[in-house]
């Protein structure tokens, strides 16, 4: 029974990138049957990441509709990477137009200042170009950045690294 | 061009009824908000204390750290629709959106800890902890640092007390990351990642504004000027934050003077501005925001904020 209920939760997508499953994300964290339910537990990408709500929701409603009172709970520890994006995640990122994460920093000792832009080593998603300029370290959600390509002209999403 | 309008009495139903479609779900009406709340942001987090933790002293400092979020949070998002561009205005309601999370995650920690933090609210009421905290206390009960209170003024005062905000909030939750309370430690070690972006952001900015025209700068140091009597409370450590930091739970600001003091001293070197000289703002009797002393700006603030939670406080969003 569990095996089924993970596998309608993981098929539940992103509210805000729909072209991700909660599982391609890497924000499902687990599923758990237990006596009068299934407990599905997810872990915010950002503190004040607005979509927890619907996915909760999202996850209650696809649950029940295959029969499961599922209950959502949250998990703070360990705290989301991008580096928990699966590699089908991020090809899907890339056939939406999106850029997809590099590796996040993994730092010893204090979190350096950077007074200079972020260099990321990325292309652009539709013509490939690494021709690309930072506009803004946020875009519209949370966890992207927004570019742009100066071969193509066209501006795209990058998703950040943290 | 005319369209017919369906006839809701129709057997085969309304071209509507799609859009009232609901799932079978008790009590849920979530298809009428996008982003209904999450009742709880620690709903399944253990939120147990540690024994030997006192759950007032930890209560009293996350309302510290979760107001000094929220009230920041606020001034912040004040911003929106009236940045310099769209770009800015976009980065600075992503912030503070951030620290609006924060603020939740730990209004709630401090709900946990210690129930009696938590405004009382009429019978019925289906407002939750972290929201009663939020939108049901005065002025007097808020314990954020008097920096976060302060009405905004042009970009560069909102560059430069979100520089001095972040540097010290990231450098305070790299030591909390260390935390015995595991939910502390948790919030900070996600803040951390968060806080990075946003110190790097006004670092940023407070260098192009420094370096830009001769108006730029002149409003960058007349901003420094006006902020600077406000920095040391930031770094000051109150009987509280002295307690959770011996217990263990919590840092003391001064602890981490030093490191936010390296920081400070590479923007202002890189930007070329002096070091302003302007002695603290002082408290009243000793006492400062973390003890509830406040300016009038953060009562009109919260009037602005409150207003509409108070007058339904049994309301469902």
């Amino acid at each position: 029974m569990s095996v089924r209920a993970r596998e309608v939760a993981a098929s539940v997508t992103d509210p805000e990138m729909p072209m991700l499953t909660l599982e391609d994300l890497g924000v499902l964290r687990g599923v758990r049957e237990e006596a009068d339910g299934v407990v599905v537990t997810i872990t915010p990408t950002y503190s004040g990441c607005p979509a927890m709500a619907t996915m909760r929701d999202d996850l209650v409603h696809r649950l029940a509709d295959a029969g499961y009172a599922a209950t959502v709970e949250v998990s703070l520890s360990p705290a989301w990477s991008s580096d928990w994006i699966t590699d089908r995640g991020r090809q899907a990122l890339r056939d939406h137009g999106l850029s997809a994460p590099g590796p996040a920093p993994h730092r010893a000792g204090p979190v350096p200042l950077t007074l200079l832009p972020v260099r990321r080593d990325l292309a652009c998603p539709r013509c490939s170009s690494t021709e690309v300029e930072l506009t803004s370290e946020f875009g519209a959600t949370a966890c992207k950045a927004l570019y742009r390509c100066t071969a193509c002209a066209e501006p795209f999403e990058h998703v950040k690294e943290i | 061009m005319s369209h017919l309008t369906p006839d809701p009495n129709e057997s085969a139903g309304s071209a509507y009824d799609g859009l009232l479609e609901h799932h079978e779900v008790a009590g849920d009406s979530s298809q009428w908000a996008f982003g209904t709340d999450f009742e709880d942001p620690l709903a399944g987090v253990d939120t147990t204390v540690p024994a030997d933790v006192d759950p007032a002293a930890l209560a009293a400092y996350c309302l510290m750290l979760g107001d000094d979020a929220l009230v920041m949070s606020h001034r912040l998002s004040e911003w929106c629709s009236r940045a310099p561009d769209l770009e800015e205005d976009i980065a600075l309601a992503n912030t503070a959106l951030d620290l609006l999370g924060q603020a939740r995650l730990l209004l709630a920690r401090a709900a946990a800890a210690d129930p009696a933090v938590v405004p009382v609210l009429p019978e019925g009421s289906p407002v939750p902890a972290e929201d009663a905290l939020a939108f049901f206390r005065e002025a007097g009960d808020f314990r954020n640092v008097r920096l976060a209170e302060v009405p905004n003024g042009d970009f560069a005062h909102t560059v430069v007390r979100l520089l001095l905000f972040a540097s010290v909030r990231l450098a305070l939750f790299e030591q909390l990351a260390s935390s015995r309370d595991p939910v502390l430690s948790a919030i900070a070690v996600k803040g951390v990642k968060e806080l990075a972006y946003h110190r790097d952001y006004a670092g940023r900015w407070f260098l192009t504004l420094a370096q830009g025209t001769d108006e730029s700068r002149r409003r960058l140091e007349a901003a420094l000027r006006e902020l600077w009597p406000l920095y040391p409370e930031l770094l000051a450590t109150h009987s509280v934050e002295q307690a959770v930091a011996e217990a263990g739970v919590g840092v003391a600001p001064d602890s981490v003077a030093s490191a936010v003091e390296v920081v400070l001293e590479q923007v202002l070197a890189v930007s070329e501005v002096d070091r302003p000289r302007g002695q603290p703002l002082a408290g009243v009797r000793g006492r400062t925001g973390r003890d509830g002393l406040h300016s009038e700006a953060l009562s009109r603030m919260l009037a602005e904020m409150q207003v509409v939670a108070r007058a339904h406080p049994t309301g469902r969003w």
